[in-house]
């Protein structure tokens, strides 16, 4: 028998899953295990070890960027937009993240038998939609069907190739000490709309999403030669995600303002009740740009008279790099003191009480 | 945003830190019950702002925390049996149990569903009629009351395929065997001011007298807490120990009659073993015998088996306010949120997940 243990304890840890939870694709620490342990040392190449949002290739001297990503949305309809509209701008997003010009799409379809006819072509013709609205071109694709129960209406994949036309490095890598954070819009629209259709919560208003395209912005930068050291969407995992991943492969520290992180009061209300933080949750139409002090200006200018910026969704200046350090993301709260913003840990699962 | 932004206002924040730091004379040790203020203190730094001669001490009020690793592998033999569906708050679902967590068996096969309601689970039930809906319920007075409004529409409803592993516990006999040990350093507390909404505050009365120790029932947000902490100390400086409403604006003396009277009418009163604190007399709720048809354990046949205990994690200690999260080995290296050692790591209401969140170490942030 065992002796009667004196000190009071808790239960022998779990050290590793050995399944995939949900919390692998929540773009947290599980997320960030999964590349770091399986896929990156597996596939291990210069290209894919930069770890940005798409690859940079130049081939016969061109320069050109490519990325895939795969859609899984439930519902597949939801306010500010839908799986077919959020397909194209999240590739698109991902190639403007390394400030390319995004040309060609494919889309790969996976279809669950029984879905409605109508509801595909619902979703197609969004595509289209977005496709023309972020000037890109849907070239190549396919279809395929599974049983009843083995999808979740549709899943898509689309794939984007987008060409650099400029001479600048923007990757994590290029971070560096004084570099202005901006980013161009409220945070946590699409998480929270999202989560408020699929939980049924309902709000005094309908909270909706923030998908849109991005690479017009982003060329506009470029073209009035804002010196961009780096640039990051904010999806999965959010803010405090994007701002975590950077300062570790940037070895830097990095401080920023909670006064200064915009939120809209619906999007912040749903999160008060359901005990989620807004730099955590999701966003598809928004970014972070690190520009030296001296371009944050017009930075700020660029993106306010970008049209596609409504009033309630104004740029904004939400810290600096600190110093070269050891990857820590610090936040003045509110009311004065510090703390310490940690990568997502996980999924972020609602409190009891 | 409004009814938020008043309670966070920089300026009287400021203005009742300094009132904090002007009154007290004394070092003095203060602890906050409920761990929805423990997140409150470290991701706004309350403590930063206060003189150092006060001590903030996290107590055992996060119910996720102090549910026995037993019921916790009691839940994951429920939901790992064919037919069922198991229905939980979403935080529950990371803690672990003797061997896996509910997380794991939810990806190799298991129902669970996350709900924001106890009475989402009806909903479930009629959605579900041949499948066995099991309600994992957990929480202080704060919940219960909904919990035992499902049981109560379950059996008006005869929705015979629900029913609830119960791991409901009380605040006020946590205070007392708190107080009670040897190890006490507790010279007044922050009542959690929700579970007073519901349970009012009467029972606080007799443990102020008999211990001699300020009780201040207390709100959420930072300008709340610093109001109960200057109320705190303003009665200690003074030699006074009474029981003060700083949650005015929630709490009434007898709280909320007709939820009382849920609870009455549900659950009787039974002893209740806390994670990391032992069995606590009369801490505990369980189903009356005229509900014993929906308890769980009855209709799965589920014993508790004693856990086995790792000695590395010092939880019981720091649930207890004995010790820091940063006096743990453990903490920030073997123990972290995705591999929590304990339960004070899991839920964002533990000390642990709170300090690991926001601080990491004891040095590190206030450069």
């Amino acid at each position: 028998m065992m002796e009667q243990n004196m000190e009071p304890t808790c239960p022998i840890p779990m050290q590793q899953y050995p399944h995939i939870l949900l919390a692998h694709g929540g773009g947290g620490k599980l997320s960030h295990q999964l590349l770091e342990q399986i896929v990156i040392p597996t596939f291990n190449n210069a290209t894919l070890n930069v770890r940005h949002d798409a690859a940079s290739l130049v081939i016969k001297g061109q320069s050109l960027a490519f990325t895939t990503d795969s859609y899984v949305v439930h519902p597949l309809f939801f306010p500010g937009g839908d799986i077919g509209s959020l397909a194209v701008n999240g590739t698109v997003n991902d190639l403007a993240m390394v400030g390319a010009r995004p040309l060609y799409l494919s889309v790969a379809l996976i279809l669950e038998e029984g879905l409605p006819i109508e509801t595909l072509w619902r979703v197609v013709q969004s595509m289209q939609w977005a496709a023309q609205n972020a000037k890109v071109q849907i070239v190549t694709g396919d279809t395929k069907v599974v049983d009843r129960g083995r999808g979740d209406g549709i899943f898509i994949n689309t794939t984007g190739v987008g060409i650099i036309e400029h001479t600048q490095t923007i990757a994590p890598q290029q971070v560096q000490p004084g570099d202005v954070i901006i980013v161009n819009g409220d945070l946590g629209r699409h998480g929270m709309a999202i989560m408020a259709v699929r939980e049924g919560l309902e709000f005094e208003t309908t909270i909706e999403s923030d998908s849109a395209p991005l690479a017009d912005l982003v060329l506009q930068l470029l073209a009035a030669d804002i010196e961009i050291h780096c640039l990051r969407d904010l999806t999965r995992g959010g803010l405090a995600s994007a701002l975590n991943e950077i300062a570790q492969v940037a070895g830097v520290d990095i401080a920023i303002a909670e006064s200064q992180i915009p939120v809209q009061e619906d999007v912040q209300g749903a999160c008060e009740i359901l005990g989620l933080d807004p730099l955590y949750v999701a966003n598809e139409g928004r970014f972070v740009t690190f520009v030296p002090s001296k371009d944050a200006e017009r930075t700020l200018e660029i993106m306010r008279s970008h049209n596609s910026l409504s009033l309630t969704c104004q740029p904004c200046i939400i810290g600096f790099v600190k110093r070269t350090g050891s990857g820590l993301v610090t936040m003045q709260s509110r009311i004065g003191p510090q703390r310490i913003v940690d990568m997502l840990s996980g999924e972020q699962l609602p409190r009891i009480c | 945003m409004k009814f938020v932004n008043e309670y966070r206002d920089a300026d009287a924040v400021q203005h009742y830190a300094r009132a904090i730091a002007q009154i007290t004379t004394r070092p003095w040790t203060i602890m906050e019950i409920c761990g929805g203020q423990t997140h409150t203190i470290v991701k706004f730094g309350l403590d930063q702002l206060l003189p150092p001669a006060i001590t903030l001490i996290h107590g055992p009020g996060c119910p996720v925390c102090v549910t026995p690793v037993e019921v916790i592998d009691q839940a994951i033999a429920i939901a790992s049996l064919p037919n069922v569906i198991l229905c939980s708050f979403g935080d529950m679902l990371r803690v672990p149990g003797s061997e896996t967590d509910l997380l794991t068996v939810k990806a190799i096969g298991g129902d669970i569903r996350i709900v924001y309601s106890p009475l989402d689970v009806l909903r479930i039930a009629q959605a579900h009629p041949t499948q066995s809906v099991v309600f994992f319920a957990v929480g202080f007075e704060t919940t219960a009351p909904a919990t035992a409004m499902l049981v109560h529409q379950a059996q008006q409803q005869g929705r015979m395929n629900v029913s609830l592993l119960v791991a409901h516990v009380l605040v006020p006999p946590a205070i007392e065997a708190i107080l009670s040990s040897p190890h006490n350093q507790v010279q007044g507390f922050l009542a959690a001011g929700h579970v007073c909404t519901v349970m009012g505050y009467s029972d606080y009365l007799p443990i102020a007298q008999k211990y001699q120790v300020p009780i201040i029932v207390t709100g959420f947000e930072p300008l709340d807490i610093l109001q109960g902490i200057y109320l705190c100390i303003q009665q200690l400086e003074a030699g006074r120990s009474q029981v003060e409403n700083q949650y005015t604006r929630s709490v009434r003396p007898s709280g909320s009659a007709e939820a009382q009277r849920l609870i009455h009418d549900v659950f009787a009163i039974a002893p209740r073993e806390w994670r990391g604190m032992g069995t606590i007399p009369d801490s505990g709720l369980i189903l009356r015998d005229a509900y014993a048809a929906f308890d769980a354990t009855q209709r799965f046949n589920m014993p508790i088996h004693h856990a086995v205990e790792s000695a590395e994690c010092i939880s019981g200690w720091i649930l207890q306010g004995v010790k820091k999260p940063y006096d743990c080995d453990a903490f920030g290296t073997r123990c972290t949120p995705e591999h929590p050692l304990g339960a004070p790591m899991v839920s964002s209401e533990g000390a642990c997940a709170a300090y690991y969140r926001y601080r990491q170490s004891r040095e590190r942030v206030y450069e």
